[in-house]
């Protein structure tokens, strides 16, 4: 470059001078916008009359939100709850039914996967059917199928149909459980949870002790299952059963108004929930099976052969060569699943679940107007949820790497 | 099938490791084995070696069931190879493999590459096992590398380790399925020498290969294999210098030939 010909076209030409020369112009150009869509913002936010502020948030609300648990769990009241409790509800009820559908999906997903490598002809047609079919049909639709046509579609509110006599119930209010609650002595059933899962960690321990010594492997998952479930409730009821279950109850007699079921006696899960919660965990879960059949076919057939000629079974092969080779194929394209999940829980508008789209954009938006505010409140949410998702996928996600070189 | 003809078949013979009797297989259309018959005492170094498509990879891959035969008796240490689960997992306990692309397992060290068949299958204490992967890692010349990952070595040690792991387990019978193959030209050396010695030491080796210079220097018998069928066999001197049949001469003409 330098003593030669120095004119303007050989300096474009030069790749260093041409890379920043790029990266000025992008950066001229994003910021212009952004300065022109704020500008633009703000001009026609005072044409109309407005400020931008968040003053509004300890305003009381004025409408009635449908009972759930975030609902319960702030103890909305209308014309005393504001609408930070709102905002609150709508976070905690999507976040409640994302978790729920991501636990759900995870389980789901990985047992259709794995069945749709099977050997067994049954277990891979039905696998193949479900992925096939759940996949295809568009979400919003499986989500009013299950609201509508099952859920909407159970007996009446003075009828009930019974899943465990007197224990669970369903009909077009929900789904009626047990509620537990909590007397003095529960404490101690808690903690001797508690010390389970601590002598699990001892009996580890010694199973280690007991390869290193004797070469015997203990199943420990199953021995640690045992005393994490036995302990507790043997405690529990030795305890004299210190936790009380407040059952449904159904009336069929009496005035005609107060029949079906009681409030205030079990708990309730809205069809609303149920709808999104089934939608979402099952659409899902088509996409995490196919994404853990990938998975497993991705780690190549020499590793299970060659752990099948040292004489390791099947089963161990699966767990200690194949699923942690699967894991690192799996991980990046599941983490994309999740966030999928989460911002999916949004579809529940159009069934009226009072999840934070439902909530904030629809009933409180249409109340306070402040569109740019409880627009960005609600982006802060999903990216909230959704970094945080990305940054716990990433860390388990570096624990399976491969070391290269 | 039956136990008692088993403990028959065994003490008939004692001297025997494996045997194989009118074995056939076929993919799908395609005939792989014809009515292999096969015979290895301990102690014997078997080179088998044919035209690619011959037969001879999964003519030892018959041996441990990574492929299974449709018709014939297979017999490896005295216990025959069917359908029973035991047996099955009883003849690769005693049956050690080296692939051709070393299929080590790239999530795991060295080191837990060579004792995880010794804990899982053989059932030995930890200790014990690391000591076994130690002694087997400095006996391929690499212990140093114990902590280090497939990914981290070259071929040649990755080949290496492959034999070490396949020995912790302690076999009767080595199979070796084109182990240099994968190799750059410089690094066969150092796993051919490896192998060499193993042949020193006494071990029962089947090697699929085209070394034919291994082949001479330490096989008691060459195979050679063309379309499924064992062509010929014979110990190696006579095998080179005086081959029968014209399918032998004519591969052995192509593979010597330069």
């Amino acid at each position: 470059m330098f003593g030669r010909d120095r004119s303007l076209t050989s300096l474009l030409n030069d790749t260093f001078i041409r890379g920043i020369l790029f990266q000025a112009l992008i950066a001229i150009g994003l910021f212009l916008s952004i300065n022109w869509l704020a500008d633009n913002t703000l001009s026609n936010l005072a044409n109309q009359g407005k400020t931008l502020g968040f003053d509004f948030l300890t305003r009381t609300a004025g409408f009635q939100i449908s009972p759930t648990l975030g609902t319960w769990m702030l103890d909305y009241k209308v014309g005393k709850s504001t609408y930070t409790d709102v905002y609150l509800i709508g976070i905690i009820n999507t976040f409640i039914v994302a978790l729920l559908g991501i636990l759900a999906a995870t389980v789901i997903g990985f047992t259709v996967g794995i069945m749709r490598l099977s050997d067994n002809l049954v277990f891979r047609w039905f696998s193949s059917f479900y992925v096939e079919v759940v996949r295809n049909v568009p979400l919003l639709l499986q989500l009013f199928f299950w609201y509508f046509a099952v859920l909407r579609a159970m007996p009446s509110k003075r009828e009930k149909l019974e899943l465990v006599e007197g224990v669970a119930g369903l009909n077009i209010t929900g789904l009626y459980l047990p509620a537990p609650i909590v007397s003095d002595g529960f404490i101690y059933s808690f903690l001797s949870l508690i010390g389970a899962i601590a002598i699990t960690f001892l009996v580890r321990r010694y199973a280690l002790r007991r390869q290193a010594e004797t070469g015997q492997i203990l199943p420990m998952f199953w021995i640690g299952l045992g005393i994490i479930i036995i302990l507790p409730v043997l405690v529990h009821y030795l305890n004299g059963s210190p936790l009380d279950w407040s059952l449904p109850e159904f009336k069929d007699t009496g005035p005609k108004l107060r029949q079906g079921y009681q409030s205030g006696a079990g708990m309730v899960l809205v069809p609303e929930m149920l709808a999104v919660w089934l939608a979402l965990s099952l659409y899902t879960a088509a996409f995490i099976a196919e994404i853990v059949r990938a998975g497993i076919l991705a780690v190549n057939r020499g590793q299970t052969e060659a752990a099948y000629a040292l004489g390791v079974r099947p089963n161990v092969t699966l767990r200690l060569v194949v699923i942690p080779q699967a894991m690192r194929v799996i991980i990046p394209p599941l983490t994309s699943q999740y966030l999928n999940l989460t911002k999916n829980s949004s579809l529940a508008v159009a069934i009226a679940y009072p999840e934070l789209v439902s909530v904030f954009a629809g009933t409180a938006l249409n109340q306070v107007g402040k569109e740019v505010e409880m627009i960005f409140m609600m982006m802060m949410v999903y990216l909230t949820f959704s970094l945080m998702t990305a940054a716990f996928m990433n860390w388990f996600n570096s624990r399976v790497k491969l070391v290269e070189r | 099938m039956a136990q008692p003809q088993n403990t028959a078949e065994q003490s008939v013979d004692q001297k025997t490791i494996v045997s194989m009797r009118n074995v056939n297989k076929w993919f799908g259309q395609f005939h792989v084995l014809r009515d292999i018959n096969l015979s290895v005492d301990k102690g014997e170094r078997i080179v088998v070696c044919g035209p690619s498509g011959s037969g001879k990879s999964t003519l030892i891959r018959c041996l441990n069931r990574l492929e299974k035969h449709q018709d014939g008796d297979i017999f490896v240490h005295g216990i025959e190879l069917n359908n029973d689960v035991k047996n099955i997992d009883e003849i690769r306990r005693e049956v050690g493999m080296v692939f051709q692309h070393f299929n080590l397992f790239p999530h795991l060290s060295i080191l837990e590459n060579c004792m995880l068949a010794p804990i899982w299958v053989r059932k030995t204490p930890r200790a014990e096992a690391e000591e076994i992967a130690m002694h087997f890692l400095t006996r391929v010349k690499i212990p140093e590398q114990a902590s280090k990952y497939p990914g981290q070595l070259s071929g040649g040690q990755q080949q290496r380790v492959a034999i070490a792991r396949a020995l912790c387990m302690q076999p009767q019978l080595m199979l070796f399925d084109e182990p240099t193959s994968a190799l750059d030209p410089e690094m066969i050396k150092e796993v051919l020498d490896t192998m060499v010695e193993l042949a020193d030491d006494g071990m029962t080796m089947i090697c699929v290969t085209h070394e034919m210079g291994f082949a001479r220097r330490v096989a008691d018998r060459v195979i050679f294999m063309d379309e499924g069928q064992i062509v010929e066999q014979n110990e190696p001197e006579a095998f080179f210098n005086n081959p029968k049949s014209d399918r032998t001469k004519l591969f052995l003409s192509q593979i010597l030939g330069h």
